[in-house]
């Protein structure tokens, strides 16, 4: 097969985006207004409000990557298995939702807020392969991309409301996490009650063979789909991660710790409004340029975090440049692995390729870490630039060859 | 089910969800910025109570409290000098405020971090603290913490002891994993204890502001707390040299060397403070997340008592 044909195939334009689509973007949108709210306070909440030491932040922290990729596989594979996509999603969204209720429970417990932010992981683990194997199920191959684009448009539109909608709860409390933890409760268990209503399964035509285990094999032994994993792997790699950014903005610039929600937040916002043009974009010329042109986005911020520039001109061309990588990325490698995997395996293909580049990224961070602590801050960038300009000769030798 | 009876079945769950939300925040304000409080009177110890500047009575520190409206995550005083580290705000940076004898506000110093430690020269010329920088330590597990010191006479400000010359063994070092905290003044005005860790030791430096540098005299002192006779450092030592196992309270005599581990044998995290030439007190966390001052007897002796309930952050008041 040539992957040029993958990569450019025939495109209906927006009208191939269905009503599925809009409805998964909804529950996506208000799940991540509901999880954002957390993740800007959650920093602040454990360090100030329970005077937890940031070392104990860190393994907390550890807990909340490290949960999610084993369950994205068991969550794909379940759904492959029982055919039944819709309910494996409802149940991670079902999860996360009542793990805001145990945030109130936990109170100081560090044993109990691990499991209680492990069982929101778990829940964000089981859902994310189902949604996006539903969305590559309701579209036409060659419209992926702006599928994905508006799903992660709208997606994007939730993450980009969450701190603010957190920022204003606690104004209005008058600094009460509780209520924070409570609004994101009733926010998160709306997205439920949106997917329950509007979201529809994509059952397979001809009732088949039960999916085996023994496919996972014959998936990782098709040579595109390998192709694919080892470049969302390359991904995951070339990303050290939100949070060193960030940090290493606030530390060039001295900001204060307030600004890092709003850092999130602008993010959110490029990536947001991108989102959709990249992955329309990608389906008219290709979605290998797009992603491509991204990793030069990555590059270009790893290099100015200590580059010439500096002031809030610094901080507003990387946090742009940051959200122009995501929006060339995040969707349009899913439509680009879409159409390679058989629809009978699309969850567990699609949760092979997620947890390929969560686990590269877990690494590359603790990598990028141990390299800030060696040889400082301003190596460990250049490092990571070299990184993702061999992450980009990479990706287009892979994706770019003919098979 | 018709598209329009899913659209009101979700509007409905909307608006009472909504309600949920907005009655709970209602209800969650906090309760008005009055708390009970008894003027004390004679001998004193200042600690925060609920994150509220207060005193109790050095002979009924478990008695009435004086709470003021100051709210600190860390303070210490000493000298008529009190240094207040304010809480950071959503919005709001921390920030370093040194306050009066009436604590009226003299002087305040932004600052970029999570509160730590504070300290206040006997004098009350020098002010110390310590932040953690790093409270968002993705994936990797350091942290980092910045710690400077202000004289508060002549307004000369070192906001990172980095700056300072350092040295370990006598062997100059610029380590970039270098990270400072826990100062504690001699009655000089000059020279100073702090802890510098770097390649997974703890060394006890000594320090001398005016020539800005900084030498090790021993390993595995964290946070040290110089006794008011000049003489020994009450501090807290990783056990088997490795904070994960936590820390144990114990003094160092600075001529010998000689180290005495305090009858405390919980792990305690925390700048330990002499409220008294033989007593030292320190903050020791509930698992509910309260701190409560207990106090230990310098010497070795004794047990552990609790001194305070609910409080953190002792400094006895002259």
């Amino acid at each position: 097969m040539y992957l040029s044909t993958i990569t450019r195939p025939k495109t209906a334009g927006w009208k191939g985006i269905g009503a599925n689509v809009f409805a998964l973007g909804a529950v996506s949108l208000v799940t991540d207004v509901s999880s954002e709210m957390v993740t800007a306070v959650l920093p602040l909440y454990l360090v100030v409000g329970l005077q937890l030491s940031p070392a104990a932040y860190g393994v907390i922290d550890g807990v909340y990557t490290g949960a999610t990729t084993l369950l994205r596989l068991v969550g794909g594979y379940l759904a492959d298995r029982t055919d039944r996509r819709k309910r494996v999603a409802g149940l991670g969204y079902a999860l996360s939702a009542v793990a805001k209720v145990g945030l109130l429970l936990a109170g100081g417990s560090t044993a109990a807020l691990g499991a209680v932010i492990t069982l929101d992981r778990a829940g964000k683990g089981l859902r994310t392969a189902p949604r996006d194997a539903l969305i590559t199920l309701s579209t036409p191959a060659g419209d992926l991309g702006r599928a994905f684009g508006v799903h992660r448009a709208m997606d994007g539109m939730g993450a980009f409301a969450g701190p603010l909608v957190a920022l204003a709860v606690l104004a209005l409390a008058g600094g009460s996490f509780d209520s924070v933890f409570m609004t994101s409760f009733c926010i998160a268990a709306l997205g439920v009650v949106i997917l329950v209503l509007f979201v529809r399964d994509h059952r397979s035509p001809v009732p088949s063979e039960p999916v085996r285990a023994k496919a996972i094999g014959g998936l990782w032994r098709d040579r595109g789909v390998r192709r694919v994993v080892l470049t969302a792997s390359l991904l995951g790699l070339a990303t050290i991660g939100d949070g060193f950014v960030y940090l290493l903005l606030q530390k060039r610039e001295g900001l204060s710790i307030g600004w890092f929600p709003l850092l999130a937040v602008g993010t959110s916002l490029v990536y947001l409004l991108l989102a959709a043009p990249l992955g329309a974009l990608a389906d008219r010329v290709g979605r290998l340029p797009v992603m491509l042109g991204g990793y030069v986005a990555l590059g270009a911020v790893y290099l100015l975090l200590f580059g010439p520039l500096g002031g809030w001109a610094l901080v507003v061309v990387v946090v742009a440049l940051y959200g122009v990588f995501y929006a060339a990325t995040d969707g349009v490698l899913m439509a680009l692995a879409g159409p390679l995997l058989p629809e009978r395996m699309r969850t567990t293909g699609i949760a092979l390729i997620q947890s390929g580049q969560a686990l590269a990224y877990l690494g590359s961070s603790v990598l990028f870490g141990l390299a800030w602590q060696f040889w400082g801050p301003e190596a460990a960038t250049r490092l990571a630039a070299a990184g993702v300009a061999l992450t980009l000769a990479a990706t287009a030798a892979l994706l770019g060859r003919r098979s | 089910m018709t598209t329009r009876t899913r659209l009101l079945i979700t509007a409905l769950v909307a608006v009472l969800l909504g309600a949920v939300a907005v009655t709970y925040t209602a209800l969650s304000k906090p309760e008005p910025d009055e708390v009970a409080s008894t003027a004390v009177s004679g001998p004193r110890l200042m600690v925060l109570s609920n994150g509220r500047l207060s005193t109790v009575s050095r002979s009924d520190p478990d008695g009435p409290r004086e709470v003021t409206s100051q709210h600190c995550d860390r303070v210490y005083t000493a000298g008529g000098t009190t240094s207040c580290l304010r809480p950071v705000g959503a919005f709001k940076a921390g920030e370093l405020a040194v306050l009066d004898p009436h604590l009226r506000e003299v002087r305040t110093v932004p600052l970029t971090g999570f509160p730590n430690r504070t300290r206040v020269s006997a004098s009350g010329r020098m002010v110390a603290w310590t932040l953690f920088v790093d409270g968002h330590s993705y994936a990797a597990n350091g942290f980092s913490t910045s710690t400077g010191i202000l004289d508060a006479k002549t307004g000369a400000l070192v906001t990172s002891l980095e700056e300072f010359t350092s040295t370990v063994d006598d062997v100059a070092t610029t380590a970039v994993d270098r990270n400072f905290w826990g100062v504690t003044f001699t009655a000089d005005d000059n020279r100073f204890y702090a802890t510098m860790s770097t390649g997974g030791h703890r060394y006890l430096m000594e320090g001398d502001f005016a020539a800005r540098t900084l030498r090790s005299i021993a390993d595995n002192v964290e946070c040290p707390s110089l006794s008011p006779d000049g003489r020994s450092i009450a501090y807290k030592a990783a056990i088997n040299g490795d904070p994960q196992q936590g820390w144990r309270l114990s003094t160092l005599d600075i001529a010998t060397l000689a180290v005495t581990p305090l009858a405390e044998t919980r792990s305690v995290d925390d700048q330990p403070a002499w409220v008294d030439a033989r007593t030292i007190a320190y903050g020791i966390q509930r698992s509910d997340g309260v701190n409560d001052v207990w106090a230990v007897p310098a010497d070795g002796s004794g047990t552990p008592a609790l001194l305070v309930p609910e409080a953190n952050s002792p400094a006895p008041v002259e």
